[in-house]
């Protein structure tokens, strides 16, 4: 088995590995803004910065044989799918230990042993592609679905209605997850879309849907189970809407100054993290001695990933030219 | 002449838009984040301020609906300036200009007119990525009916947003995203008119076309080769100059084009085209284009940088064309890879 097979495995067993999980997506996309800070990433970057529960729940009740459709704020989900924080963060400093050699770049991470297709820039474009791979299931009749992630601002964007629709006539087993963080871009969701819940959209298209709360890992894995127990089933897609809060901005260049005041404070009250380790806690699995060890050993870890990464050699000028078409064979 | 004032490139843009919309009522601009936030590039700051929510109004991510609504709006007499952040979100929204917006005056026998200008930025440089960091040019410049601009520096930026506007039929503005920050000098009562292309430079031993921010490149590389090169800003990729470009090529007998785009499929195979079919017998050289190699836009600094036409790289094409009168290599084929 693979490390990355591990990873994904570590997390679908245990409570305690999920929260190491999301720890780790909290001391990587921190570790982000350093670098970026100190020159070592260029371009941009969005960070999941308080998304890290729906990150690791729907990565722990995936098969790796499902198929993940997911954005350019994507390394929460590529950490939770269980791809290597060196093939994460090689990808966003553009060097060759990266999931794509460098070429791809923040927005574009992928591993098709774990499941997740490329991600896009695309608003709204991974959406069509992953009631695709569900067709695929489909005719193949596979008990295997593909799940869409994307965010509030994808609902306004006609991919989501023609997919919404298609998925529907089609009964395709396929999961639609909405990550609602509230803000499309710069702008508040109240001031582009006239509903709060988004979910609510899917009875147009005559399809089961429901919100849940996005900050509570068991409320995700809760959540996801009913909708691909129903897509593996033949019952057809579902659309879930999480309700989760975006703590960073946008991307790099955005500080969210537009927030309303207290919003940030309120939602942090809430912060997925502080949810988990109190259930953990409470449940005995962990205390305050052993969450400290795994947070100051993750520090360590990343802080080695970033290391590893900075090691690793700059892409050779060949590798642009490769990957283009797929190279010629003998037919079928 | 009137005076100039120093500005950035995206400035620029503020101020046309500004200019135009207190010129006339009809004008007004919608897009992603383009009122509260200014736009993300900030092409757009204190507009809203000045002009107001009716006129300056944030959309939902919808580049289709917005896009379609500006065909409309300027159909019944509105001047609608849409801004697509990124050219690539284009896509979704292409029907509605090239098929829709571009048609409309040929299908209404002459009755409609669309004034609407569709504002993206574009290029690469950045590090945004493949899908984030290419020109398109080709996208839109096989549209008959629309017409397709690209400013080189913030007079350009000014002026042909103020002839776009201006324009009666559907105008296209590519923006190219690293020269936001520049800063340029600008004339505000200087007019460029849409069609017209800008000799930046004379010379008699090679005429260099360039588009967008492969100007400053080709600018660059003129000056490490010391060569006596008349220098053209093409400004307008539909309809493009020809008898500025064409009087050039006469004059020197030998035409280079600069362009940021996939050597198959480019603008400047069409100027490279004409040159060659209308002035073939007074040419001294085979005229030839330098590009970007037929791939996506890496995102690795190293590539990326290597990728787009560097001036070294355009130095040294120009300098061994004028002395071994063959056409260079491209950087890629001397590297041996393809």
């Amino acid at each position: 088995m693979s490390a990355e097979l591990k990873r994904r495995k570590a997390v679908q067993e245990d409570a305690v590995a999920q929260y190491e999980r999301m720890i780790e997506i909290r001391e990587f996309e921190e570790q982000i803004n350093g670098l970026f800070a100190s020159g070592a990433i260029r371009g941009t970057t969005h960070l999941c910065l308080g998304q890290e529960a729906l990150a690791v729940g729907l990565a722990s009740v995936l098969r790796p044989t499902d198929i993940v459709s997911a954005t350019y704020r994507g390394h929460g989900i590529a950490l939770a799918l269980g791809l290597s924080p060196e093939a994460v963060l090689g990808e966003i400093m553009g060097k060759t230990i990266g999931c794509c050699g460098g070429v791809g770049g923040s927005m574009h991470l992928s591993n098709m042993e774990l499941g997740l297709l490329p991600t896009s820039a695309i608003i709204g474009g991974g959406m069509p592609i992953a009631a695709g791979a569900a067709l695929s299931f489909q005719v193949r009749k596979t008990d295997d679905v593909a799940v869409a992630v994307f965010g509030d601002g994808a609902t306004n964007i006609g991919a989501f209605h023609e997919t919404l629709n298609l998925a529907s006539i089609w009964n395709l087993p396929v999961v639609f997850i909405c990550d609602n963080n509230v803000y499309g871009e710069y702008s508040r969701i109240n001031l582009t879309t006239p509903l709060e819940d988004l979910h609510l959209r899917a009875d147009s298209y005559k399809m089961p849907h429901f919100s849940l709360d996005g900050m509570e890992i068991a409320a995700v894995q809760k959540g996801v189970t009913e909708a691909v127990n129903r897509a593996r089933s033949g019952g057809g897609p579902t659309l879930i809407e999480a309700k989760t809060y975006r703590f960073a901005g946008h991307s790099r260049a955005d500080q969210a100054l537009y927030r309303p005041e207290g919003e940030l404070e309120k939602w942090q009250k809430r912060d997925p993290i502080k949810l988990t380790e109190e259930g953990l806690v409470a449940s005995g699995a962990l205390n305050a001695e052993k969450i400290a060890k795994i947070k100051s050993d993750m520090k360590t870890t990343i802080e080695k990933v970033v290391a590893t990464c900075q090691a690793s050699p700059e892409p050779s000028l060949a590798s642009m030219f490769q990957n283009i078409f797929t190279p010629a064979k003998a037919g079928r | 002449m009137g005076t100039t004032t120093p500005m950035r490139f995206r400035q620029a843009i503020v101020n046309a838009l500004a200019d135009e919309m207190r010129a006339d009522s009809t004008v007004m601009l919608f897009g992603e984040d383009v009122a509260e936030a200014e736009g993300p590039f900030k092409t757009s700051e204190g507009l809203l301020t000045e002009f107001g929510p009716l006129r300056i109004r944030d959309t939902p991510i919808s580049e289709m609906g917005f896009t379609g609504a500006a065909v409309g709006a300027a159909i019944m007499g509105m001047k609608p300036v849409v801004e697509i952040m990124f050219m690539e979100f284009l896509g979704v929204a292409l029907d509605q200009l090239v098929t829709e917006a571009a048609k409309m005056r040929y299908l209404s026998n002459g009755m409609l007119s669309v004034p609407m200008v569709v504002r993206a930025s574009v290029g690469s440089g950045l590090g945004f990525g493949c899908q984030h960091s290419q020109t398109l040019e080709n996208w839109v410049a096989a549209t008959p009916g629309l017409k397709v601009v690209c400013p080189s520096d913030a007079q350009a930026a000014y002026s042909l947003m103020r002839a776009s506007i201006q324009d009666p039929d559907p105008v296209m503005i590519l923006e190219p995203r690293i020269l936001y920050a520049e800063r340029g000098d600008v004339d505000t009562s200087l007019v460029l008119p849409i069609g017209k292309a800008r000799v930046l430079r004379k010379g008699s031993d090679i005429t260099v076309v360039a588009l967008g921010q492969m100007v400053n490149v080709a600018r660059n590389a003129i000056e490490k080769s010391g060569l006596d090169v008349e220098l053209i800003d093409l400004a307008t990729v539909v309809p493009w100059d020809r008898e500025t470009v064409l009087a050039s090529v006469k004059k020197t007998g030998r035409l280079v084009v600069v362009e940021e785009a996939p050597k198959s499929g480019g603008w400047g195979s069409e100027i490279v085209a004409a040159a060659t079919s209308e002035l073939f017998s007074q040419l001294k050289g085979a005229p030839f284009r330098i590009t970007t190699p037929d791939v996506p836009v890496p995102y690795s600094g190293v590539l990326e940088a290597r990728f787009v036409p560097t001036a070294d790289d355009v130095a040294r094409q120009l300098t061994e064309s004028l002395k071994s009168g063959t056409t260079p290599k491209s950087w890629w084929e001397l590297e041996g890879l393809k």
